[in-house]
């Protein structure tokens, strides 16, 4: 778009500094003088055998910005109209080939590359190491992808690594296990029922208002500074997207089909199992992806803080010794463990949910 | 105002006594006395908020905690079909026609069912596969599954298109003369509820206005002259008149303002669909169901609906 003002100004102004297509094209055109005259006798019939629209959204354009361009108004009016004239015939031409009739592009974003969400990390991958093997990069602060390969050799051989990714592993399971019990549980008995609404919906909402981290002094002091602490806090930080998530599905479930459900004369156990779970499970695998994310987020910081065994302590003995490798490998561990169980839910989510058509499909 | 008491007891026909609805002390049901007898099939005309649906709902059980009395009886074995077809889009269709049903032989009469509404093969389609018209039939083998003694009908064709529409009124009267139960059609459209039902009530301000019997054999047709009588009146009880346009009334009542406006657009396409349009020829159905009319009258309708 830019290239073809330019061009036009440079084509239609000889000695005038000013022109009528565009104002930041003006101070350029002053180098090349092209004759007015070149222009002006094809005009008039490009401009007549052009769309009527085309022509007059070009002289609009040109009085509209350009009201200085008093002594060659004609030319660029002309040539403007020429270009759009070329543009549209070869748009035209090209969707003519196609098909006869000119389809307008879908709204929807189309088909999915292969293997499309692993194109990014694998291109971040390659400038990683090629701006390492360029010498671009301070080894001591971001050390070569190999330098981390290599380390994670080492640590895997001297057994540190299995048992420090085993160790997270296990927090990390044990605490996505209770907080999602946690939150289904809670969020069943209060969207089924309007005792359990009035008893754990506000509790909970009191809860989410305080910052679980904050809470990790207190449960020191209640539960010792072993692996108990660090599984509850997890719990929570779980079972408070599950909860919300599922909740709001449960008690948003359609009226329509509650008066369907008595049409159809269903029991009370059957409406739930056959109407209200199946409905609300959307929200649910989005409570669920929320709740994945954070157990590892809160993991990470616990074992940061508080820890004598797992990956973030390997992390923060790393930061000690200087070993930015070793914090790469912590980092990188880390986040596969995140792409992996976001991926896992995922996948489940599109096995229980296949009646959905949506965008992704 | 306290609700209404349990007052439905069962019976094969449906009785009202004095029953009276109303929301926010504003009385929609008026004291309605009223017999469907087994097996008749009846529409309900009225204007927008006229009680129809009020009315419809009540002898479906569905108005829990609206304040009313009166006595009602009704079948035991009630279906409805809603202006939505109401598919659970998370079933596929033969699971959401057997919705509240057990057993083997229930999946039999599913499929049995889906084959009586021209939906055989398509068992394991999602809802969300078919089309207005294809997920309406699928409703309507939902509601004859459970093999009703009443079947209420709530604008069930409300939102399809004027051609599908002419073929789910040939359905649900093929379904009727099969099955045989008590039907009742709430409706809006005159045609509609003369071409299909037996008979034809009006409502008016929380009372039947007009209880008229159409005594003509099916199929009928949209241009049996002898149904416009039938159309005059039940349109004189609906409040309008075929060449005074837009009385004052009319337009109070919101509602109405369809029908004045329908009215012109049918006395020009009435003539004009007599000498065979193509759109007449195409649309016929089997039973030689002129369309031309009712088309006009559908898209005057929508006219109205969505200014």
């Amino acid at each position: 778009m830019t290239t073809r003002t330019t061009t036009t100004t440079r084509n239609a102004a000889s000695d005038t500094p000013s022109t009528a297509i565009t104002d930041e094209a003006a101070p350029t055109p002053a180098s090349t003088s092209v004759s007015v005259t070149d222009s002006i006798p094809t005009s008039p019939t490009d401009a007549d055998a052009g769309t009527g629209t085309g022509t007059g959204t070009a002289a609009d354009t040109s009085t509209g910005t350009g009201p200085a361009a008093a002594p060659a108004p004609p030319a660029p009016v002309a040539t403007e109209a020429d270009g759009a004239e070329a543009v549209e015939t070869k748009a035209d031409s090209r969707r003519f080939r196609r098909s006869p009739r000119p389809r307008r592009r879908g709204l929807a974003p189309g088909k999915r590359l292969p293997a499309s969400r692993l194109i990014g990390p694998a291109l971040f991958l390659a400038l990683w190491a090629v701006a390492s093997a360029a010498g671009q990069l301070d080894p001591g602060a971001i050390p070569a992808p190999w330098t981390v390969l290599r380390t994670t050799g080492h640590l895997w051989t001297d057994g540190t690594l299995p048992t420090d990714v085993l160790t997270s592993l296990e927090r990390a399971g044990y605490g996505f296990g209770f907080g999602l019990t946690a939150g289904v549980v809670l969020a069943l008995a209060s969207g089924l029922s309007r005792v359990g609404e009035a008893l754990i919906d506000g509790t909970v909402q009191l809860n989410r208002a305080i910052p679980t981290l904050g809470l990790i002094p207190l449960f020191i002091l209640w539960l010792g500074i072993g692996e108990t602490f660090k599984i509850a806090i997890i719990a929570i930080v779980v079972y408070i997207p599950i909860y919300l998530n599922l909740h709001s599905a449960l008690s948003g479930i359609d009226h329509r089909y509650v008066e369907l459900a008595e049409v159809q004369g269903l029991s009370r156990l059957r409406f739930v199992r056959e109407i209200v779970i199946p409905g609300a499970l959307p929200g649910f695998f989005v409570g669920l992806r929320l709740g994945v994310t954070a157990s590892w987020l809160s993991l990470v910081v616990l074992e940061q803080i508080n820890a004598t065994s797992g990956l973030g302590y390997m992390m923060f003995q790393a930061q000690n010794y200087g070993r930015t490798d070793i914090i790469l490998v912590g980092l990188l561990i880390y986040g596969i463990f995140g792409l992996v169980s976001d991926s896992a839910v995922r996948l489940i989510e599109r096995k229980v949910l296949s009646w959905r058509r949506t965008l992704s499909s | 105002m306290a609700t209404h008491t349990q007052q439905l007891t069962r019976s094969h026909t449906v009785r009202l006594r004095g029953l009276t609805r109303s929301f926010e002390g504003r009385t929609v049901l008026d004291g309605i006395d009223l017999d469907l007898p087994a097996g008749q099939f009846t529409a309900l005309l009225g204007h927008s908020g006229s009680g129809k649906s009020t009315l419809l709902r009540a002898i479906a059980g569905l108005d829990h905690g609206v304040a009313g009395s009166g006595r009602l009886t009704a079948p035991d074995r009630v279906s409805v079909v809603f202006q939505d077809s109401r598919l659970l889009p998370w079933r596929r269709v033969l699971d959401n026609v057997l919705l509240g049903t057990d057993g083997r032989e229930a999946a039999e009469k599913g499929r049995s069912a889906l084959a009586e509404v021209g939906l055989a093969g398509r068992e394991r389609a999602w809802p969300n596969e078919l089309s207005g018209g294809e997920a309406q039939r699928a409703a309507l083998a939902r509601s004859l599954v459970r093999e009703p003694e009443l079947l209420l009908a709530d604008e069930p064709f409300g939102a399809l298109d004027a051609l599908t529409r002419i073929r789910m009124h040939v359905l649900l009267r093929e379904l009727w003369e099969r099955h045989r139960p008590s039907v009742l059609l709430v409706t809006h459209d005159v045609d509609e509820a003369i071409v299909l039902a037996d008979r034809v009530l009006v409502l008016d301000h929380g009372r039947i206005g007009l209880d008229l019997a159409i005594d003509r054999p099916h199929p009928r047709s949209y241009r049996d002259p002898l149904l416009g009588e039938y159309r005059d009146r039940l349109l004189n009880a609906l409040g309008v008149t075929e060449d005074v346009t837009g009385p004052a009334e009319a337009s109070e009542r919101g509602g109405t303002a369809a029908h004045p406006a329908a009215e012109p657009d049918r006395a020009t396409a009435q003539p004009a669909a007599g000498p065979g349009g193509t759109a007449n020829d195409v649309a016929a159905g089997p039973d030689g169901t002129a369309v031309g009319v009712a088309g006009h009258d559908v898209s005057a309708h929508r006219k109205e609906k969505h200014p």
